[in-house]
């Protein structure tokens, strides 16, 4: 099973490496163009700015390598968020995968920090990605935007309102949660990802 | 629901060993950083921090190491602080591996280092530590791991880190530190109040109801500890229950 990474300029796609590896996979971080439409699963991972990254994307030809991928891919953080249409942070088109805006998050109360940082719970988790979870699962999260609630949802958080934490629309799978930061949790959803890859092979 | 509160232990290491000692009999090696945080992380530990208390640039180096191990052995999000005086020494610690990386003595020195890291790698990463004590209803700053007083005042200089992009702000009172009769609250309540970004609270941590009172009365997002649980006094998942009975949202 060949699972690449795209490389990109968003930090910590290290992290991913590692997570995979914890769970037995070597997985190839790269931004060739053949390599990641061979490999059977492709991530995308994610932590910068959106317009940045963006245009880098652009520059370098992957938006549209992305976007024809017809293996399973997981889109992380940032990488979830590219993959909509549009992105209020810096107000930029994105791969538009998933046809919903992603939006920055308006504090209504003092309580309520922005960045939303933390382990929270997710809810209405609904996808072969959550094989063996349990409703109400904590995750690990770090982000100021946030994608708004639509039919693509898998699973859902409660930070200032109600958004959407995860979706799915064929080959494509995407968190706002970081799956290699949220210990036994996310390693379960990391294999059930690798699962989907392997059924798809 | 709603976001969880943070439960951080910290390991002091020295020339790669946890200086500490720990109680952990079952532990291959109880010295070693990695095996420790690989054990808080088992018990359900929301964060971890690791402080380089060497000096030497061969001790930098074995922290250095250690940092990869850690990035490859552990799945919950870790901070690096202690020597961290320049970008460079940033870009090293997160290219290990490191999730977050805590300044301290150098942001005093020259804030703009925090404009830096924020502008660089994102508020995120960057954890303005702060080490305070009181003196005549004031609390000053300290450089150098509490040798050296400032005339900065914490409230102040908190504000004036979060306006620069620090990410979250790690207050430890250095009355309180060591004393285990829980964290100085009601200056962490003002804090808490008074910034709009998370508050880590640490110094103090004694016993179960100290945790909460800093939750609770201090409105921290989360509570640093070190002695109580490298010793055994406190188990992580004892306390996370007890929190959880006293309503209070931790991951369990």
């Amino acid at each position: 099973m060949q699972i690449a990474i795209v490389k990109y300029n968003a930090g910590n796609i290290y992290s991913v490496v590692h997570g995979l590896k914890r769970i037995g996979v070597e997985a190839e971080v790269t931004d060739d163009i053949e390599r990641l439409r061979q490999a059977d699963g492709v991530l995308f991972p994610g932590q910068g700015e959106a317009a940045t990254t963006m245009s880098y994307l652009k520059a370098h030809g992957l938006d549209q390598v992305i976007k024809g991928l017809r293996q399973p891919v997981l889109g992380i953080c940032v990488g979830m968020q590219l993959m909509c249409a549009h992105s209020e942070e810096g107000d930029v088109d994105c791969l538009g995968i998933f046809d919903v805006p992603v939006r920055r998050f308006v504090q209504t109360a003092h309580e309520q920090k922005i960045p939303h940082m933390g382990w929270d719970q997710l809810t209405d988790i609904k996808s072969p990605l959550f094989k063996g979870l349990a409703e109400g699962c904590y995750v690990y999260f770090i982000h100021s935007y946030y994608v708004e609630r639509n039919p693509y949802s898998i699973a859902q958080n409660d930070y200032i309102q109600p958004y959407c934490a995860a979706m799915a629309r064929d080959n494509f799978y995407a968190t706002q949660f970081h799956p290699e930061k949220s210990g036994r949790v996310g390693e379960q959803i990391l294999s059930n990802f690798l699962d989907i890859v392997r059924q798809n092979q | 629901m709603s976001l969880a509160k943070r439960i951080i232990p910290c390991l002091d290491v020295k020339d790669g060993q946890t200086v500490k000692g720990t109680h952990f009999v079952n532990l291959r090696q109880a010295g070693d950083p990695v095996e420790l945080g690989k054990r808080y992380s088992e018990e359900n530990a929301d964060e971890l921090v690791f402080l380089d208390i060497t000096a030497s640039y061969e001790g930098r180096k074995t922290f250095t190491d250690m940092v990869k191990r850690v990035a490859t052995e552990i799945s919950i999000p870790f901070t690096v602080g202690g020597g961290i005086n320049e970008l460079s020494d940033v870009d090293r610690m997160l290219a290990a591996g490191a999730d977050k990386v805590s300044i301290n003595s150098a942001a005093l020195r020259r804030p703009e280092l925090i404009n830096e890291v924020a502008r660089h790698f994102g508020s995120q990463v960057c954890v303005v530590a702060i080490d305070a004590k009181e003196e005549d209803g004031q609390w000053y700053c300290y450089l150098k791991g509490g040798r050296e007083r400032t005339d900065r005042t914490l409230l102040e200089w908190a504000s004036e880190a979060a306006d620069r992009g620090a990410g979250e702000i790690l207050f430890t009172s250095m009355d309180h530190d060591g004393v285990k009769h829980g964290f100085a609250n009601q200056t962490l309540a003002r804090l808490s109040d008074s910034l709009s970004i998370p508050v880590i609270a640490s110094g103090g941590a004694g016993s179960m109801e100290d945790f909460r009172d800093a939750f609770v009365i201090g409105k921290s997002d989360a509570a640093l500890a070190a002695s109580v649980f490298h010793y055994g006094e406190i188990a992580i998942p004892a306390l996370k229950r007890y929190l959880r009975e006293q309503s209070i949202n931790v991951r369990i």
